[in-house]
């Protein structure tokens, strides 16, 4: 198992968001995230992630096999994890170039590797946005075209995307499920992927062009029902989370 | 000295021996001795200077091996021990006492843009010059219709413990000339306590350009009051860069622009890192007088340990038809540190244009994560979010100077 994790609840500032989540993800699998706004999805995600304000109050967080749940940030992602944010903040005199070549390991003082810089023209960027503070003025679809190029670099053995599809223009839909797609090894043969993936969306666009092994519904802080992803979009694009909610209740 | 005493320059330096300044902590001037006048002997090279000395003088962007400059000035605590006055066919540097006994005009200059009378410290320096004549510091001058694009660079250091320095610089930009010059003030690694009044008064006319870069490094324990008055003649453009991100004692200065000629410019951009218990109430204040004036002050600051930031920035318009822009950031690292911002705009006249924006704050919450995100440690991200933060591009110069520059804010940000 790449990502287990059992019975955990979260809070943050003084209130549980999450209240009991079992999730598992193996290797090679693309999972999705569904449930209405406030669900909890993006708690998730940092939760995952380690970041301070998450205080996990209850269960673990495994990660190839090691319990994660007290390491930092940073920790986590050097043992492979990586995140793409839906509105990550812009820093001043940080530029995408700088980040880009701290994540590949480069000298900060030395030119760009070849590679990123092939990397970052395959996603449409000119070498002059490189130089540009990292999301400072970026457009919805720069910004999420950032996200992915740092992903990139870092190529982690487990991806979370949250939204990456919201904000961008349909032409670009396709160039970043590609690019997504190898991420998550989606170019090899699904017995020989290695690398996962969690995805947050809302409308389940981004799925046309990723596929998915598994869907999960998180409503009120628990995840109420798993299954296969298109089934599952198919009931909520009848009848909605209510439909979800319902269905919890049987549960 | 008959012009000084006819404008009664000496009398009013009397009369403001014991005048605190406005601003600041003050200093008991007393506590530190009157070093003579030219006791050190001159070197024939910058060469010739010991390697820590050479190596400090790097640090404020002295460049001993004096490669892209057009001229170079150095004073060590009363002596001015080095000049280069032969890089440059468009730039005079030399000696302020030199200056005087070469061209009887400079007398002129002096105590014109900075009163003898403002503080005790002009009144010392005037009073020490009454004494022993104007002799230390520099006079820089571009001559009409040239444009130099490497800068003199000058220095003021201080060796020893205890010394009082004072120097009283004059530069000239004369009609449609471009003048470049980049000032460290430093201290020997050895110096607990000492002083530095620095009397600086600068002349822009018509259609000319002065860009003035300095960058401090002080010993913990020195009191610095440098006093800077520029006057700006029609179509002339000042800019001023200002760097500091060493610990100090105490540092007060409020450099002040005069735009008397129609479209003249002036841009203050200043760079402040405070640490330790250092106290740094730095300002700038552009005073708009002539139809057309624009005037820009911006600053970052960014205040750790137990240091205090005054960051002070005054834009006043007293005709119509001219525009100002004030912009003050500071970060607070600390919880035993503080940023006092002080935007001032004032307006005495219809229609003209002024504007600030200030904001203080700490490190936000949301930038480290997302570089923690990166895989970046938390500690070395908060550095990356202060080095960007105080790492401000700095306009207005030109490409080679531009370059440099940035290199010795680098160097600066290197320790943040």
């Amino acid at each position: 198992m790449l990502l287990e994790i059992e019975n955990l609840a979260v809070e943050v500032s003084g209130k549980r968001v999450l209240k009991d989540i079992n999730l598992a993800i193996e290797e090679g699998e693309t999972h999705v995230l569904l449930g209405p706004n406030g669900a909890g999805k993006s708690t998730l995600f940092l939760t995952i992630l380690g970041f301070p304000n998450y205080k996990v109050v209850n269960g673990t967080i495994k990660f190839k096999g090691q319990d994660i749940t007290g390491l930092t940030t940073a920790e986590r992602v050097k043992l492979g994890i990586g995140v793409s944010f839906q509105t990550p903040p812009s820093i001043r005199g940080v530029s995408v170039g700088d980040l880009l070549k701290i994540i590949s390991h480069q000298d900060v003082n030395e030119e760009l590797n070849p590679r990123m810089k092939e990397l970052a023209q395959q996603l449409k960027f000119s070498d002059e946005f490189l130089n540009r503070d990292v999301n400072l003025g970026f457009s919805g679809g720069e910004v999420k075209r950032s996200e992915i190029l740092q992903l990139l670099a870092q190529m982690p053995d487990f991806t979370m995307f949250d939204e990456p599809d919201s904000g961008v223009d349909i032409e670009n839909v396709e160039l970043l499920a590609s690019e997504i797609g190898t991420l998550l090894d989606k170019d090899k043969p699904q017995r020989s992927r290695k690398r996962s993936g969690l995805l947050i969306t809302h409308l389940g666009y981004i799925l046309n062009f990723v596929s998915a092994d598994k869907a999960h519904v998180l409503i009120d802080g628990v995840i109420s029902c798993s299954g296969n992803p298109s089934e599952i979009l198919e009931d909520i694009r009848k009848n909605g989370f209510n439909g979800c909610v319902e269905c919890a209740q049987c549960l | 000295m008959d012009v000084l005493s006819v404008r009664n320059v000496y009398d009013d330096a009397e009369r403001a021996k014991d005048k605190k300044a406005a601003l600041g902590a003050d200093i008991t001037i007393e506590n530190f001795t009157d070093e003579t006048v030219n006791a050190l002997d001159m070197i024939d090279d910058l060469d010739d200077l010991n390697k820590q000395t050479k190596k400090d003088l790097l640090k404020v962007g002295v460049d001993t091996t004096e490669e892209n400059r057009s001229g170079s000035f150095l004073q060590v605590d009363q002596s001015n021990i080095f000049t280069n006055n032969t890089m440059s066919d468009s730039i005079e540097v030399m000696n302020i006492g030199v200056a005087l006994d070469k061209y009887s005009w400079v007398e002129d200059y002096l105590w014109n843009v900075v009163k003898p009378d403002a503080d005790k410290y002009t009144a010392k320096t005037a009073l020490r010059e009454k004494e022993e004549g104007v002799k230390s510091g520099y006079f820089v001058r571009s001559l009409p219709g040239t444009k130099e694009v490497m800068p003199v660079q000058a220095c003021m250091f201080i060796s020893d413990a205890d010394i009082l320095q004072t120097a009283h610089n004059v530069i000239i930009a004369e009609e449609n000339s471009e003048l470049h010059l980049i000032t460290g003030c430093a201290t020997g690694d050895d110096v607990a306590s000492a002083m530095h009044v620095g009397v600086s008064e600068m002349y822009l006319k018509p259609g000319s350009k002065i860009t003035f870069t300095m960058v401090h490094n002080w010993a913990e324990q020195v009191e610095v009051r440098p006093r800077t008055g520029v006057k700006l003649m029609d179509d002339s453009t000042y800019i001023n860069n200002y760097i500091l991100t060493s610990p100090v004692s105490t540092i007060q200065s409020f450099p002040t622009a005069y735009c008397d000629g129609k479209n003249s410019r002036a841009i203050f951009q200043s760079i402040q890192g405070g640490k330790k218990d250092s106290i740094i109430d730095v300002g700038s204040r552009v005073l708009l007088n002539a139809e057309g004036a624009r005037g820009e002050v911006i600053s970052r600051a960014v205040a750790q340990d137990e240091s205090q930031i005054y960051a002070r920035g005054h834009l006043a318009g007293t005709v119509p038809d001219v525009k100002g822009h004030l912009e003050c950031h500071g970060l607070v690292l600390s919880d035993d540190s503080f940023i006092y911002a002080v935007p001032e705009l004032e307006a005495s006249s219809a229609n003209l244009e002024m504007s600030h924006e200030a904001a203080v704050g700490k490190i936000s919450e949301d930038e480290i994560n997302y570089l923690t995100s990166r895989g970046i440690e938390e500690e070395e991200a908060e550095s990356m979010i202060v080095r960007g933060f105080l790492n401000m591009d700095i306009t207005g110069l030109p490409d080679e100077l531009a370059q440099q520059t940035q290199n010795m804010i680098d160097m600066s940000l290197d320790g943040m």
